[in-house]
């Protein structure tokens, strides 16, 4: 086995583990502080791409468009918790799934009747399209690496948010209590919508670093935030380090698991068997992966909440 | 000596500097009623729930009948006879009261896969349950929605549904909980009536209550048991009266 | 179940009795086809009903089921097995030991780590399904109608149209039974307040899986017609967008009813074949983004349509069904 082959996967792991994390961190705060699961969380990712490539298609400028489009994604939090979302609150989780779920349809459709059902493709500019030799022999794509960069600043400032802040002090504090939130003098309304737009930027983001990766489609964020789900249950609900490491984990076995696995399993079985099995399994790998947790810790690696 | 009822060997349980529960050790005689009393915050509930099995102890045993069920979960438990009330009403909202009690028949009816016959017309379960109600005073409202009783009945309910699984002991968390002199009076001589009967654990603040019915008492500060006697023993223990400070309680 | 709950359970049953002979009349086999289609999600939204309504379960991954009793087909098919003597049975046992497999792992879990893990679960299922490249990867293959020795001609419109009514009218039945039986009183028991059940001595998670295993059976029955109605066999079968329309079917037509989930894949279906239409009516060229209006649609009937359809016709019933 190639070990630059294993080293260039395993950056690649932690580049969709970053991915992930920055999907799962609005997730699950959502779901910690205000209760609710959002299937919607995915609908961000895209509207994200969408307006990325939008903004990078005006200005013409890969670093004015996405200065654009994260505030522009925060504006589209605020609507979506003020309108809809807040609703939600004290719905049963049933509910919540069900109404988020028809969100979903909708916003597949307004991004189709706005761009068109085509995919859209965004170019990267010449100084992010080439590649460094960060280990001699192994070139690496300056995007991508830019990616992880990102994804790990965005887990240190939300660490940096959780640990030093006073909004971070409610969200440990766990508080969907009320009156814990109102004896602080906060206005609760306010932190539950500013909280929101929160997740609505780092899942936008997501969307913004996928773009040029992919192709920018409608309906694109969902797989992710199925994966995000996944990442959620491992990691713990309600935890944001919970979220990171189950990210990364899940992220390079996920890519590791799909390079390797069928090589593996030549070890094992005849070459044709294995090319049948390798990508089936590696496919299931992290639900398995999944399974095998929860059997262990029902609540996940970092249980943050209880009930 | 014949094997008590319920014994509790070095029971142990603290959430993380908190001891709830310390190194207690508690005989419940067949056949008695004992009352476990104690001011707010001296770890009844823990210990109910620890009999119960909703918590597992740090240490210590807790031996039913003749058997060790430290390390058994709740239905384990409730299957080998020990039945509880609880102490926030916790009567299934949606089943009227028969159903309620019927359900409770059931679970000693031996195993409930059976997918075919309805249960509503088996009077395997409905007779019990009937019996049971009558039993308790709640016959007329058998076919009322347990959300549509009085707290009061719903308190009477819970009671019932403990006494159809036919235990052999009775763990009663607070039946008195948030009832009125009247409702109280008919509760007390409801237990009164099942004296002798079952064996009953019962955890309450209605003094008066408690010094009617219980045959021996045993009070509880800070997870200790710091005595246990008859009520005349009891009510004239200098450290009970210590513990207390609102003395007049006892008195009462 | 009183009087009237009877009567709209019947009256609903006739009218699906009747389609293939009215469509006759008018000439129009289109709707047999159509409601042959709702009568096989009519099943799968009967059988989630059955752990979501009466067991409290909020199963995300029911599409899952689907998947599974339809590739069972499929895959005999491809094999060359026609017999639907032996593709229904590998179905449904294939179903069961897969719900078995999942309930075991996911009801170890409650509320939303429920929902999210069965949600992950079918759509491993789906990425399986997608992997598969022998049987057609993401594309998927075709599958001949099941062959039952010349006692039934699935080729035959009505013929298939009636085995999928036999088979709704048997999966009421058998919900009714099971609902009212002494299984059933601990399932809907468990809902209502699982403590108090375990304290009662029901250990609930196996009488939870159990009703787990089942509903994931019958929903397999839906997948093996499927495959037949569809000629057809895909990983979208299994889509995660599919589970949340049998779940919008259950809470449509009303949850914990009987004949509720029939009403509600009804509504539903006939919403998604209409609504374009109408659209394009009212407006010219919206019909094409009717899922702009199904959307907010959907969020209305979960904000505001309590009791669901059912409860337009009989007085809310309730857990008894």
């Amino acid at each position: 086995m190639d070990p630059l082959l294993l080293l260039e996967q395993a950056f690649n792991g932690l580049q969709f583990g970053v991915m992930l994390f920055l999907i799962a961190a609005g997730l699950t705060l959502v779901f910690g502080i205000m209760d609710l699961v959002n299937l919607a969380h995915g609908s961000l990712v895209m509207i994200g791409a969408y307006l990325a490539t939008t903004f990078i298609g005006w200005t013409d400028s890969f670093i004015l468009g996405l200065l654009l489009a994260i505030p522009a994604m925060f504006l589209v939090g605020v609507v979506v918790e003020v309108i809809v979302l807040r609703t939600l609150y004290l719905r049963n989780h049933l509910d919540q799934v069900l109404a988020t779920f028809g969100l979903i349809l909708f916003f597949n459709e307004i991004i189709r009747i706005i761009w068109g059902p085509i995919s859209l493709y965004s170019g990267l500019p010449d100084y992010l399209s080439g590649h460094v030799e960060i280990i001699p022999g192994a070139p690496y794509p300056v995007f991508r690496l830019l990616i992880i960069a990102v994804g790990l600043l965005v887990a240190l400032a939300i660490y940096l948010i959780v640990a030093r802040t006073r909004l971070g002090m409610l969200i440990r504090a766990g508080a969907s209590n009320n009156e814990m939130v109102g004896a602080l003098g906060i206005d609760i309304k306010l932190l539950f919508t500013l909280v929101f737009a929160l997740g609505a930027v780092f899942a936008g983001l997501a969307g913004m670093m996928l773009g040029p990766l992919t192709s920018v489609e409608p309906g694109m964020g969902e797989p992710l935030l199925i994966l995000a789900f996944v990442v959620i249950i491992i990691g713990g609900i309600g935890s944001i380090r919970g979220a990171f490491v189950a990210a990364i984990v899940v992220g390079m076995v996920d890519t590791v698991g799909r390079v390797f696995l069928p090589v593996v399993l030549r070890a094992f079985v005849s070459d044709a068997a294995a090319d049948t099995a390798g990508p089936a399994l590696a496919s299931m790998l992290i639900y398995i992966l999944m399974a095998a947790i929860l059997v262990v810790r029902p609540r996940g690696l970092f249980p943050a909440r209880t009930g | 000596m014949a094997e008590a009822a319920l014994r509790i060997e070095g029971l142990s349980k603290s959430f993380g500097g908190l001891v709830a529960t310390d190194n207690l050790h508690l005989a419940i005689e067949s056949g008695e009623i004992h009352a476990i009393i104690g001011p707010n915050g001296a770890g009844k509930t823990t210990l109910v729930a620890q009999l119960a099995g909703e918590l597992k102890p740090n240490a210590g045993q807790v031996i039913f009948a003749g058997r060790d069920i430290t390390r058994l979960t709740m239905p384990a438990r409730a299957a080998l006879g020990l039945a509880r009330s609880y102490q926030i009403t916790s009567v299934l909202l949606n089943f009227t009261a028969e159903d309620n009690v019927a359900l409770a028949a059931q679970a000693v009816a031996g195993h409930s896969f059976r997918f075919w016959r309805p249960a509503r017309s088996d009077p395997a379960l409905r007779q019990p349950a009937r019996e049971v109600l009558a039993q308790i005073g709640l016959a007329e409202r058998a076919d009322t929605l347990a959300a549509n009783l009085s707290h009061g009945e719903q308190r009477q309910l819970e009671i019932a549904m403990a006494l159809a699984t036919r235990p052999s002991l009775l763990l009663l968390d607070e039946p008195m909980a948030g009832m009125g002199r009247e409702e109280s009076g008919r509760m007390v001589a409801l237990l009164e009536s099942l004296k002798g009967r079952h064996t009953i654990l019962l955890i309450e603040h209605d003094m008066d209550a408690v010094f009617a019915l219980a045959d021996r008492i045993t009070v509880l500060v800070y997870g200790r048991a710091i005595a246990t006697g008859r009520p005349d023993e009891i009510r004239n223990n200098d450290e009970v009266r210590q513990a207390y400070l609102g003395e007049e309680a006892i008195d009462a | 179940m009183d009087r009237r709950q009877i009567l709209v359970a019947v009256i609903g049953l006739a009218l699906f009795a009747l389609v293939p002979p009215l469509a006759g009349i008018f000439d129009q086999p289109f709707y047999v086809d159509m409601f042959a289609r709702i009568m096989i999600f009519a099943i799968a939204a009967v059988s989630l009903d059955l752990i979501l309504g009466y067991g409290g379960m909020v199963s995300f991954g029911h599409a899952a089921y689907i998947g599974v009793g339809a590739y069972a087909v499929g895959i005999l098919s491809y094999y060359g097995i026609d017999n639907g003597f032996v593709q229904f049975p590998v179905a449904i046992a294939a179903a069961a030991l897969i719900a078995l497999v999942f309930g075991l792992m996911s009801l170890r879990t409650t509320g939303v780590y429920f929902i999210m893990i069965t949600l992950a679960f079918a759509q491993m299922l789906y990425f399986l399904g997608i992997s598969l490249e022998e049987f057609g990867g993401d594309d998927g293959m075709p599958a001949y109608r099941s062959e039952f020795a010349g006692l039934i001609d699935l080729t035959d419109a009505d013929q298939f149209y009636y085995l999928v009514f036999a088979f709704l009218v048997a999966a009421l039945v058998v919900t009714h039974r099971l609902i009212h039986s002494r299984f059933g009183a601990v399932v809907r028991g468990a809902k209502a307040n699982e403590r108090r059940m375990q304290a009662m001595g029901f250990p609930t998670y196996r009488y939870k899986l159990a009703a787990f295993t089942i509903a994931g059976t019958m929903c397999g029955i839906a997948g093996a017609l499927f495959a037949n109605w569809n000629e057809f066999v895909s990983p979208d079968a299994m889509h995660w967008t599919r589970s949340g329309e049998i779940m919008i079917m259950v809470i449509m037509g009303g949850m914990g009813t009987l004949i509720g989930p029939v009403l509600g894949a009804t509504g539903l279906l006939l919403l998604e074949e209409y609504l374009p239409e109408w659209m394009e009516a009212l407006i010219a060229g919206t019909g094409e983004h009717w899922m702009v209006v199904m959307g907010p649609i959907l969020i209305a009937i979960v904000l505001f349509g309590r009791g669901g359809i059912y409860a337009l016709f009989a007085r809310r019933g309730g857990d008894d069904g």
